[in-house]
């Protein structure tokens, strides 16, 4: 007696759909099952959780700050991903534009222009493909799996940020702490409203916007989404498969690039050791959770930036742990994937039928 | 239309604090960088906090929000805390420098405390600890107990703090062994248990017989014990993680700072200030002296003595730098400024600055 998956004849085009809604639905039972373990009203703390986060127009205003790195940098990975390209290393993307767009205000302090801001940018965008571009480059000519490289590129990036803080790029002012000047108000993003939401927060709004005509609409996107749906058929349609590794890199990797800059010139307001508390790595489980669709990705931003939240009205309100947000967000994957595997097989209990057949279980 | 918003928020700003101002008990809170069970820096400074919920209970509530990334996340974690009603925030970060500053700005009527920091205003105040003034005392025991004259030191980010505390151990050291050797790895982090054990590690297979430590786990101490050599707890007294390898332990005691400074609110009398507080205050203090013969923590508590009356002064002269230039002389010793900003290394630390 044993425990298998059998590929299933055809994939539910329901369930894929509502798959992200049940993945989050079992989220937060798991959720309440925990906080009554803990000795709480389960009720009461997964309203704190999930709703108190949005019940006052600061807190909206900060979860769209928190939002819109991740659904930056999420959009470009749903389209990569689409693609059967996996671009791990948005981490990276994101610190290399920050630091080529930080350049700017870093290396001309005094120049105030209104070039300046496009210039960062820009630069910040160039940054985060140039960096996409190795992994790239390295697939299409030498084969090397893009996940190891684009990952492992994350913590090169990382180290070039620290030796810059600490180094050549240190505030000569500032007590030889690891942090570059702070940018002044025409090297910094203009705030929307009252808070701290920038237009960091307009230009995803523009990004999600662009990628879903992009993929629904232009050649181009049916290639990306063929290519990653049947490789033999795209090879067969004249597609080239490593102008597709190109383009996706360079989309991805463009848009984490910018996230990292905005970032930058917008809350942080200066380069600092450490600049993202990994939005590269959680974006991955938003471009998941947003199905790989512009538009779900968005609502999937905003979910994730919920659970960053609630885990801190969570420790104030209910003083709770602060690893709350990372066993919801580590939940909240595990079951997508979980639903994902079970719209594509079937859970089977018994003897595995013979070898025959075996070569069909494989997944695609 | 962005006037309009801008509009709209504030009121809904006012009236979020108006909603939260009933409570008559001050409220206090905390934001921690690691979390409240590392047993080193965020562990300690929650023991202040306990004291202070102990001492004042009746008159303050505490609240605080653990493992706080540096960075836009800290600038949002502590508006929240103020949202809440917190009257008294302690920030106990140096990366939450900028961030306190900037909510500071937003909310005149709150009185912050930032942890290490050199920014202050009107209601931001600064404290940190002389803990260079404990590294002096165990780089001498480092220095008697070792038998092979090298220690190994693990230590978190470059920053003046952490190089004071290397140089202070090193003259300490030299007091004793002129020729005493430390080696330094750099984890660049300030919790990173299994990065800090491996530094432990390696430093030992150098013959190293001593780990002192910057960090704030107690990795590199339990590495010390396990690979038979001996050591020095960090921020609290990790004796229980090392019963045979902790000789002595620098003790951060925050409490008495954090219900001076509460009752100071509570008065009314409370103002913006620069603490930097040592062994003399009973800020830093140092755990019971194990493992070691008599003579030895004889002569670490004499020492300690010294330091808490002000008979000695851990950086008094002559000190060289590594390059071999002396930067003060005999009979002199050196002033806070320097020792703010102190980025060279003295003569025998086997390590070059990342710069």
């Amino acid at each position: 007696m044993r425990l298998w998956l059998e590929q299933r004849p055809e994939r539910s085009r329901a369930m894929s759909v509502i798959s992200p809604l049940i993945a989050i639905a079992l989220t937060v039972i798991a959720g309440a099952i925990i906080f009554a373990a803990s000795g709480l009203d389960p009720l009461r703390a997964l309203f704190i959780y999930f709703v108190e986060p949005v019940t006052t127009l600061w807190s909206i205003e900060e979860l769209i700050v928190k939002t819109a790195p991740l659904v930056l940098i999420g959009v470009g990975l749903a389209v990569c991903f689409r693609a059967n390209i996996w671009n791990i290393g948005a981490e990276g993307q994101l610190t290399v534009g920050a630091i080529a767009g930080a350049s700017v205000p870093i290396l001309a302090p005094h120049w105030d222009s209104f070039l300046v801001l496009p210039l960062m940018l820009l630069l910040g965008t160039l940054g985060g493909m140039a960096w996409a571009a190795v992994p790239a480059l390295l697939r299409n000519r030498f084969g090397v799996n893009e996940i190891l490289t684009s990952l492992m590129l994350v913590y090169v990036a990382q180290y070039l940020l620290d030796w810059l803080v600490r180094g050549p790029w240190r505030d000569p002012g500032g007590y030889n702490f690891p942090e570059s000047i702070e940018f002044q108000a025409w090297q910094s993003l203009p705030t929307l409203g009252a808070g701290r939401v920038h237009l960091g927060a307009l230009l995803a709004l523009i990004a999600v916007a662009l990628l879903f005509v992009f993929m629904a609409r232009t050649l181009k996107g049916f290639e990306i989404r063929v290519s990653g749906e049947a490789p033999r058929a795209a090879a067969f349609g004249g597609f080239s498969r490593s102008r597709t590794v190109w383009l996706c890199f360079g989309i991805s990797g463009g848009l984490a690039g910018l996230a990292g800059i905005c970032e930058v010139a917008g809350p942080v307001g200066q380069l600092q050791p450490s600049i993202s508390p990994g939005y590269g790595f959680i974006a991955i489980i938003v471009a998941f959770l947003g199905r790989l669709n512009p538009v779900v990705v968005l609502l999937a931003g905003l979910v994730l930036g919920i659970s960053y939240l609630g885990g801190e009205s969570a420790q104030i309100v209910l003083g709770i742990s602060g690893k709350t947000t990372q066993v919801f967000q580590g939940m909240l994957l595990f079951f997508i994937l979980a639903c994902d595997t079970l719209i594509r097989y079937r859970l089977r209990f018994g003897r595995r039928p013979g070898a025959g057949t075996a070569g069909a279980e494989q997944a695609p | 239309m962005k006037k309009m918003l801008a509009m709209a928020a504030g009121l809904a700003l006012s009236l979020a604090v108006t909603a939260v101002s009933g409570d008559d008990k001050l409220k206090v809170a905390f934001l921690y960088v690691g979390p409240i069970g590392d047993h080193g820096w965020t562990y300690t400074h929650d023991q202040g906090r306990l004291m202070l919920e102990d001492q004042l209970g009746d008159k303050v509530e505490t609240v605080y929000v653990e493992s706080v990334p540096e960075g836009p996340d800290a600038e949002r974690a502590i508006t929240r805390l103020v949202r809440d009603g917190a009257g008294l925030v302690f920030t106990t970060s140096f990366g939450y420098m900028d961030p306190t500053i900037k909510v500071a700005e937003n909310f005149p009527d709150v009185k912050f405390e930032h942890a290490t920091g050199y920014k202050r205003s009107d209601n931001v105040s600064t404290y940190i600890a002389r803990f260079y003034e404990g590294r002096y005392v165990i780089g001498q025991i480092a220095a008697k107990m070792s038998k092979s004259g090298v220690a190994g030191y693990v230590a978190s980010f470059p920053i003046p703090e952490v190089v004071r505390g290397i140089n202070a151990f090193m003259l300490g050291a030299q007091s004793v062994n002129p020729d005493f050797k430390v080696k330094v790895v750099w984890v660049n982090s300030w919790f990173d248990p299994g990065k800090e054990k491996d530094a432990a590690e390696v430093m030992i297979g150098q013959g190293a017989d001593i780990i002192a430590q910057h960090t704030d786990s107690t990795a590199p101490i339990q590495t010390a014990q396990e690979k038979g050599v001996l050591g020095f707890g960090q921020a609290s007294d990790m004796i229980h993680f090392a019963p045979k390898a902790q000789l002595t332990s620098i003790i951060d005691n925050w409490g008495p700072y954090y219900v001076a400074r509460t009752q100071a609110v509570l008065d009314g009398s409370w103002e913006s200030s620069d603490t930097w507080d040592g062994m003399a205050e009973g800020m830093v203090v140092m755990a019971p002296f194990t493992n070691m013969p008599d003579d030895v923590a004889a002569m670490a508590a004499d020492t300690t003595e010294k330091i808490r009356s002000g008979a000695m002064h851990p950086f008094a002269g002559p000190i060289y730098r590594q390059d071999g230039e002396m930067v003060i002389g005999e009979g002199e010793h050196l002033d806070d400024g320097v020792l703010l900003g102190m980025n060279w290394y003295v003569k025998g630390v086997d390590d070059e600055l990342p710069q």
